[in-house]
């Protein structure tokens, strides 16, 4: 198999690409905002998402969903961040989807259905700090009768004030910071002691501080092994790593598009600036990173697919250089845009922030070269 | 089991079964390297039995056609046998400008006559190439060249000078683009074939920042060059001189597969331990070695199914080379100043500052950095203006 889209993957993104450019383009994202909207997306778009099939592309066949993997995924992220799309696909359909098939029986058969009709949100409450630190981990789980008590604190859970169920990595033994000794939960939002306190983030989306109070739940709401929730965790941030990453290709690709057509009808000193070699070196340099971006993006997810053991090394080289790629895309976005560019009423902005966002979730580029670094030996 | 499962697993065991343990070793320097052609001398018994085996399996070539010397296979077995060699370590046999630049140019433009006469040479690594293009003032706007040829009805009488000819002391044969019509600046060129031992060439090397001297001056004083030593057209060399620069730029990028690419704060565990800003400029210089070699993957895989934009390989010339020169700015200030011996013995020679040094021609020799912008901003991103 080539580093290329199948033919079948080929004909799934000619049909994401339509139907998110016709239903969510980035005007979407606009009249949300403009009006306030108190949810972070349409839910009538999540219903139609899941009527096309796309929430069940990474749920196993046996399970009701179509079995796919992560390129398919990849697929429809790169439409949503291409269109600015506020989606919950990420999380729910993405990362949680992962996460759950490493649950038992009861879970997957409680929350895939409800993930496959698109009636249910799933927030990730693994953030403590305002850094991705997963091993940092402090939230307590204390053993309490046949179940669990979980008190502590989350950030950044996007949708998480409106979630069904919150994933929460909590501190079963250990201390924070071993990897070893952390339990990941399925806790329903709704349960006594979860608070949630939604604030719009700079790109409007809506993410959650969830504060849990001695929230207790069965020893049923364990996802994967006690004390060894890190595998699980691992597959879920794994996920969403790469499901972000295949975001920001999207994202960035978008705004490069966006400025090179700038640059094909803007003239100034009478010619057009695309004319200029400054700006075309730019240009291509620009689309050099972010053709490197998408290999790389691609190539990760091929690796997760076939469950190669490279493939963590790897979902951390496409986060940090989607990260970079996409950030440099947006930055010469609004550059070349000139005035124009720092003006609400034009979308580069948009991207722009949305990148920031993006960057941050799951892990920086930072974070995810210094892991590589680490994976390295060094 | 698939056929390509199979055929792996073939690879293996005769690569294993072949590749004498010496061409295992990780190539150290240029010098390691087999170039064959008439005047070889074989660093040692393994590279000469190592070469001769491969060829006459077409493996130096492995994705030529068995007529021609090469190994007859797809497109995926050709990746399976590089993966294999990588795995193993396995040296590259044969490295020729015949191989990477004139054979591609040959089997798209050449009559069934030359291909027969001058491929399996090439395979075989019977005969040196070098490439005559650059001139003293023709660098990045090479199609202004001068070197003329003056049509004496069976031949050509050759005059002119080329420069930054690579190996030119070295080769047996120069493949040269001379002009043959001075009214037509494009439709004016030929790609021509001669022996450089042929009455009036002379070579100069010319002595690099790095000591070393790769490359020539070339002098041609009335070269006589038969007729049927044109490949393609008269007057439409151009046309073969520009595939075969693709060529080579995708030969380039295909490096992305090979060795030179792996961890850079591995290999300089101690230093990355004591230096932070240094270990973290090594971690993001990890991520864009893992990005290139999956990047040249993908354009491999999209160019050899007809996919990829056909100007696509000058962008991976610049990244490539880029990269290259960034890794060797790493190696020197990991190096420090162990770094910048030149001539000791325990510095074998200055290596790392020799090599450190030639890697600046990276972004230079086969088209510079801005003429690959160019080519990327216009072609690929259809940019406006000329």
């Amino acid at each position: 198999m080539g580093l290329y889209h199948s033919e079948d993957q080929v004909m799934l993104k000619d049909t994401v690409a339509p139907f998110l450019a016709e239903n969510a383009p980035v005007k979407h994202l606009r009249s949300l905002r403009d009006a306030n909207d108190q949810t972070g997306f349409a839910r009538d778009l999540w219903k139609q998402f899941a009527e096309m099939g796309f929430t069940g592309i990474l749920v196993p066949e046996a399970e009701g969903g179509l079995g796919l993997g992560h390129v398919e995924a990849g697929i429809v992220l790169e439409e949503i961040g291409r269109n600015l799309t506020p989606s919950p696909f990420l999380t729910t359909a993405v990362a949680a989807v992962e996460a759950l098939k490493g649950a038992g029986a009861h879970l997957r058969g409680e929350w895939f259905p409800k993930i496959l009709s698109g009636d249910a949100i799933i927030g990730l409450a693994i953030d403590e700090g305002a850094k991705h630190r997963p091993a940092a981990t402090a939230l307590v789980a204390e053993r309490a009768g046949n179940g669990f008590k979980l008190s502590g604190k989350k950030q950044f859970v996007v949708h998480g004030h409106v979630a069904d169920m919150l994933i929460v990595s909590a501190r079963t033994a250990g201390a924070p910071g071993d990897e070893q000794g952390i339990t990941l939960f399925a806790v329903p939002r709704d349960a006594a002691g979860v608070t949630t306190e939604a604030d719009r983030l700079v790109d409007s989306q809506l993410a959650a501080r969830v504060t849990l109070d001695g929230v207790e739940v069965t020893a049923d709401a364990v996802i994967g092994d006690v004390d060894g929730g890190w595998a699980s965790l691992t597959r879920l941030l794994d996920a969403g790593r790469i499901g972000a990453a295949a975001e920001m290709v999207g994202v960035g690709a978008g705004a490069m598009d966006m400025t090179f057509g700038y640059l094909k009808q803007r003239k100034q000193f009478g010619q057009l600036i695309g004319e200029f070699q400054a700006l075309q070196h730019r240009a291509a340099h620009l689309y050099g990173e972010m053709e490197g971006a998408r290999s790389i993006v691609l190539k990760a997810q091929h690796l997760l697919d076939d469950a190669d053991p490279r493939a963590e090394l790897f979902v951390a080289a496409a986060k940090a250089k989607s990260g970079f790629a996409c950030n440099l895309a947006v930055r010469e976005g609004v550059q070349m845009h000139g005035g124009i560019g720092m003006t609400d009423e034009y979308d580069i902005g948009l991207y722009m922030k949305r990148d920031r966002a993006l960057a941050e979730f799951f892990g920086d580029t930072n974070f995810h070269a210094d892991r590589v670094a680490r994976m390295n030996g060094y | 089991m698939t056929d390509l499962e199979t055929f792996r697993k073939e690879t293996r065991a005769w690569l294993e079964a072949n590749c004498p343990p010496e061409m295992r070793e990780p190539v150290k320097s240029e010098d390691d390297g087999c170039w064959g052609g008439r005047n070889w001398v074989f660093k040692n018994p393994a590279q000469k039995q190592w070469l001769e085996v491969m060829a006459a399996k077409g493996w130096t070539v492995p994705d030529w056609p068995k007529e021609y010397g090469g190994g007859g296979l797809t497109a995926e077995e050709t990746k399976v046998l590089r993966v294999e060699m990588a795995k193993l370590g396995c040296r590259v046999p044969l490295q020729s400008f015949g191989i990477w630049m004139l054979g591609p140019a040959l089997l798209k433009f050449g009559t069934e006559e030359q291909k027969k006469h001058y491929l399996p040479q090439i395979a075989r690594g019977e005969i040196r190439w070098c490439q005559g293009y650059s001139e003293p003032g023709s660098g990045s706007d090479l199609v202004s060249l001068q070197t003329f040829g003056e049509d004496k009805g069976d031949h050509w009488v050759v005059n002119g000078q080329k420069i930054w000819t690579s190996y030119a002391d070295k080769a047996d044969w120069i493949f040269c683009l001379v002009r043959t019509n001075k009214e037509d600046k494009y439709r004016g060129i030929s790609f021509l074939l001669f022996d450089m031992t042929s009455p009036g060439v002379t070579t100069k090397p010319i002595k690099l920042i790095s000591g070393a001297s790769p490359f020539c001056e070339t002098f041609f004083d009335n070269v006589k060059v038969p007729k049927h030593q044109i490949v393609g057209e008269v007057n439409r060399g151009w046309d073969v001189a520009k595939y075969l620069l693709g060529h080579e730029r995708e030969m380039i990028s295909g490096g992305g597969l090979g060795e030179g690419m792996a961890s850079i704060g591995a290999a300089f565990k101690d230093v990355a331990a004591e230096e932070p800003v240094l270990r973290a400029q090594m971690a993001l210089f990890d991520v864009e070695t893992m990005v290139f070699r999956a990047h040249s993957e993908r354009f491999m895989d999209e160019w050899k199914t007809g996919k990829a934009h056909p100007a696509y390989s000058n962008l991976m010339k610049y990244i490539g080379t880029e990269l290259n020169k960034k890794r060797h700015e790493l190696v020197m200030s990991a190096g420090g100043s162990d770094a910048l011996e030149w001539e000791s013995e325990r510095s074998r020679k200055g290596a790392r500052p020799r090599t450190w040094l030639r890697t600046k021609a990276n972004s230079i020799e086969g088209g510079t950095s801005e003429v690959m912008l160019n080519v990327v901003a216009k072609r690929i991103l259809e940019m406006p203006g000329a």
